[in-house]
């Protein structure tokens, strides 16, 4: 024998022992003339052969498979049920130049996973699957598969798959190979030697076009399972050849180099991205202190409701107070009305809820009937109308029409109005400035002719207040006369 | 720099500073700027942004990158963490850190986008299989929707779990201003990690234990770690405790109300006090237990029809009462409300 | 005189699974199931010593990454084998 020369053994991607199995460790767990065994032959090989052992990470399914990692002799995650090519999909995109392999069952890929790889597909991963395809559940023995044929009896199908009750087999490579990104998608069976070989074949390709950074491949293997089946190993083999692959057939459903567009990113530091850098402007001496208040805005969704409370948030911060704006959100945007809560404060804020505002913007007559109950006693009504409803009044606090929306028009942009109610609201509670205001609405409005508009809405505001005639003025605690 | 800042962008920011670089998830209201900042975010610093297509499978992209050592995250609202649960308890099983971001809405079911804290039950006491925890952190306010996010990270990393931030439709969506800075991060050395290199070939990640003997081994380490956390890990904030009368406990947004709750209940002469718990598993129950015992009376104040009071009433033992003022549908408990229902504890006690 | 076989192979009877796959597709039939068990109670494949080329097919056949070893003379490389070597 001393010359002859060993041309196939043991991979050494193979353990040399099976030391994370109980039991056997000098074999696999697979049935005698299961598949699983063949299929891990070539994909070792091909491991080998491309020299990927090192940077290989290998995702073992739920399934017969599930233990796949108790032979490969690389880095091994074992993934849920369906799941591993979300799982590879996350390992892949943390490891791009790494080997990425998830080797699943019917079951795994075709029912419970069947979301996970059609989109790992789509998103054109460039990873690995090895699809098991044994018209079968092996391991919880024996019920049916996506993939079992129309009149296969299994523990679930016990009549054979009825096409009424379960529906047909899934063709999963005629499947996704609709799709745009995948590269390479071939099904091969482990029926006899020249199949097997031709599996070798698409095993090895598929590696290498990930190898190369190609894009997502597959290869569907029809492969044995002689204990579900009830067959010995060799009538099985028989079985895949004659009856799997007549509904399966074999071949190249996709082998073609896929361009993707690729759109860059911009890079910025942590710093840049998450705007932490001061802009000019951005910090404002605050030459003017604020005054706590609670305001409610409401109103239109559209009518800057939720903006005009952001404003206000940013006026507070930027002169040296607490603050908080909570919005509505949601559905009731949609719907039409929004309207948020904006806290100013000199102490820490407790609840940012503001269940009695002293000052409300009533941007229409739904919120003012909705919120002027609510507003504290004493407190302040802005309501977007020359005058109140005929029916509404309100006794408890001061109300001030201005109708900004219509001096917006004026303007030229109902857009404005609540930039009117903000001047409006400034003028008459002095609780922050007005210089403030334009300092945040410049930072927010880029366009000079806006920021220039907004302007113009601000001051509109302050002197519509300057200029009412104050009906029955009562002189208030700070001794002015309103 | 202090800036004006929205809950939910303020955990992408506190992300990004702990040095998450990958983030995996599916978009609902009211998370969905967690996921639309992190799109932004994160590839300008060079990491990974994918929208994945469902909670199912976005746990389990964090499962993958989680493997190979890398600090990663997703964020959803009850719907996508009851589709998550499988997902967590494998990560738990297979001890892998990652951040989990729950900004509660109402529910059961579809329910509605309000906030509510409906999601303890499924978040502190598990929802998935079998034995874990999560560890989880409750943010009262913008500032600490970053502050935690980033301590969820290290704490993750740490215990080699994933730590849950519960948070709410409200602390998500309202903005306060926050402070914030770029500092060194050194995540932790994890040998244990996949990463497709010859030394990491023999690492395998995975939760499965055939033997009774195996399993029983590895749990019992789960449970070791856990204990280590309560022991190490349970935050807390009190607000005038020191000579309460009455015990107010609630997180969240919650929390915030129960603060000013308690000034009302001062100013009219009521000696209130509130205990908040920042972590919620582990519950600060020792804490708890003696605050409370200085006290007469206990109210635990949730927007569940409650969850949060079993805990508390299990820390407590009896010996002090412990009442519950819940709303729930996405009303939030109002200080008017709390106060009444203070003095009718009060009032039973006299 | 039998002439020396091209080819040969090694069984590696603890870790066969006796299930015959090699057997049936041996193109020269030159493998069998032992009559005799193996510490598991299968009948481990079996190689007569005698008539195997080296083909190779029984190894692709076999589900057991190491229950078969096989060998072969050394030959100079034909024309299809140096084209399989150079995409190695
Ligand atoms: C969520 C979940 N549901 C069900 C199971 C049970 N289960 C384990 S394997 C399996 C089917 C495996 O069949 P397949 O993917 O075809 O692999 P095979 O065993 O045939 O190789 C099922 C249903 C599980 N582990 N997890
Ligand atoms: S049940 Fe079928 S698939 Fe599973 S190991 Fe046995 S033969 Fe293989
Ligand atoms: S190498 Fe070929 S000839 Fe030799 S035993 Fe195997 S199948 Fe038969
Ligand atoms: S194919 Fe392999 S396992 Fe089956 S009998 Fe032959 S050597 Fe044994």
């Amino acid at each position: 024998m001393a010359e002859y020369e060993i041309i196939h053994e043991k991979s050494p991607v193979f353990y040399e022992r099976y030391e994370r199995k109980n039991e056997l460790q000098h074999q696999t767990h697979y049935c005698p003339g299961c598949g699983h065994g063949v299929a891990h032959k070539l994909i070792a090989e091909a491991i080998e052969e491309l020299g990927l052992q090192e940077r290989t990470i290998f995702v073992s399914p739920v399934g017969c498979s599930v233990f796949a990692y108790y032979y490969f002799n690389v880095g091994n995650i074992q993934a849920a049920h369906g799941r591993a090519p979300a799982a590879a999909t996350g390992i892949k995109r943390a490891c791009p130049d790494k080997i990425v392999i998830s080797y699943q069952g019917d079951g795994d890929l075709a029912a419970i996973g069947t979301a996970e790889i059609v989109h790992a597909a789509n998103r054109g991963e460039k990873i690995t699957v090895f699809f098991i395809n044994n018209a079968i559940y092996g391991m919880t023995g024996g019920q049916m598969a996506p993939t079992t044929m129309v009149g296969q009896a299994s523990t679930t199908s016990p009549w054979g798959r009825r096409p009424a009750n379960e529906g047909f087999p899934l063709h999963v490579s005629e499947m996704l190979a609709t799709l745009e990104a995948p590269v390479y998608i071939e099904r091969v069976a482990l029926s006899d030697n020249k199949n097997i070989m031709k599996a070798r074949k698409a095993v090895r390709k598929a590696l290498e076009l990930q190898r190369d950074g190609a894009g997502f491949s597959l290869v569907e293997i029809l492969s044995p399972c002689p204990t579900i089946w009830k067959k010995d190993p060799v009538e099985a083999r028989k079985w895949v050849a004659e009856k799997m692959i007549p509904v399966f057939p074999l071949g190249v459903f996709r082998d073609r180099k896929v361009e993707i567009p690729r759109i860059d990113v911009p890079q910025k530091t942590v710093a840049e991205a998450l705007e932490l850098c001061e802009t000019p402007g951005q910090r404002l001496a605050p030459h003017h202190h604020g005054k706590p208040c609670t305001i409610k805005v409401a109103g239109f969704g559209g009518q800057g409701v939720l903006l005009m409370g952001i404003v206000l948030a940013e006026m507070g911060m930027r002169e040296g107070l607490e603050v908080s704006w909570l919005p509505s959100y949601g559905p009731e945007m949609r719907s039409g009305s929004a309207h948020c809560h904006v806290c100013l404060a000199k102490e820490r804020i407790g609840s940012p809820l503001v269940a009695h505002p002293e000052v409300l913007v009533a941007m229409n007559e739904q919120s003012l009937r909705k919120f002027a109950p609510t507003v504290a006693p004493g407190g302040l009504i802005l309501y977007n109308r020359d005058s109140l409803p005929p029916d509404f009044a309100v006794s408890h606090a001061r109300v001030m029409c201005l109708p900004a929306s219509e001096i917006a028009d004026k303007l030229g942009s109902a857009k404005v109005a609540n930039v009117i109610m903000l001047g409006a609201l400034l003028e008459e509670t002095e609780c922050m400035s007005p210089e403030t205001a334009m300092t945040v609405i410049g930072q927010m409005v880029r366009k000079p002719e806006l920021l220039k508009l907004n302007g113009e809405a601000l001051h509109a505001g302050r002197v519509f207040v300057d200029h009412q005639v104050r009906v029955g003025a009562v002189s208030q605690p700070d001794g002015f006369a309103y | 720099m202090r800036q004006l800042c929205k809950g939910n962008v303020a955990v992408v920011k506190g992300a990004v500073l702990a040095g998450c670089r990958a983030y995996y998830g599916y978009p609902i209201t009211p998370a969905s700027e967690i996921a639309e900042y992190a799109a932004l975010y994160i590839p300008e610093v060079g990491g990974t942004f994918v929208q994945a297509e469902s909670e199912v499978a976005s746990i389990n992209m964090v499962y993958g990158a989680a493997s190979t050592g890398v600090r990663v995250m997703t964020a959803s609202s009850g719907p996508g963490l009851s589709l998550m649960q499988e997902g967590i308890s494998y990560l738990c099983g297979s001890e892998l850190p990652c951040v989990i971001v729950d900004v509660v809405r109402g529910g059961p079911g579809l329910g509605n986008i309000a906030p509510e804290q409906s999601d303890y039950f499924a978040m502190v006491k598990g929802g998935g299989h079998g034995n874990y925890h999560n560890l989880v952190l409750a943010p009262a306010s913008v500032q600490e929707m970053a502050d935690l996010t980033m301590l969820a990270f290290d704490l993750a990393d740490r215990y080699r779990n994933p730590v849950i931030v519960l948070t709410d439709g409200f602390v998500g969506q309202m903005m306060e201003p926050i402070e914030l800075q770029v500092s060194e991060v050194n995540p932790p050395e994890k040998p244990w990690a996949v990463k497709g290199t010859p030394e990491t070939q023999n690492n395998l990640i995975s939760s499965i234990y055939l033997e009774p003997d195996d399993l029983e081994k590895h749990e019992r380490k789960l449970e070791q770690k856990y204990k280590l956390a309560q022991m190490l890990e349970t935050r807390l904030e009190t607000y005038m405790t020191d000579d309460a009368e009455i015990l107010l406990v609630g997180y969240g947004i919650v929390s915030r109300v129960l603060r000013s709750a308690v000034d009302e209940a001062r100013a009219q002469g009521l000696r209130a006090g509130l205990l908040r718990p920042i972590t919620l598993w582990p519950f600060p129950s020792k804490a708890l237990a003696e605050t409370a015992a200085r006290c007469k009376t206990v109210l635990t104040v949730e927007m569940s029809t409650g969850q949060m009071v079993e805990d508390v009433r299990l820390a407590i033992n009896g010996k002090v009462p412990v009442e519950l003022y819940s709303r729930i549908g996405g009303n939030v408990p109002s200080v008017e409300e709390v106060h009444a229902r203070m003095l009718e504890c009060a009032g039973a006690e006299v | 005189m039998a002439a020396v076989s091209r080819g040969s192979v090694r069984i590696n009877v603890e870790e066969c699974k006796g299930c015959g796959l090699c057997v049936d597709s041996c193109p020269p039939k030159c493998l069998a199931l032992a009559p005799e068990l193996n510490a598991y109670g299968v009948h481990p494949a079996h190689y007569a010593g005698e008539g195997c080329t080296g083909c190779g097919i029984c190894f692709y056949c076999c589900p057991e990454p190491g229950a078969i070893t096989v060998y072969r003379m050394p030959a100079p490389p034909r024309a299809t084998e140096a084209a399989h070597a150079t995409t190695l």
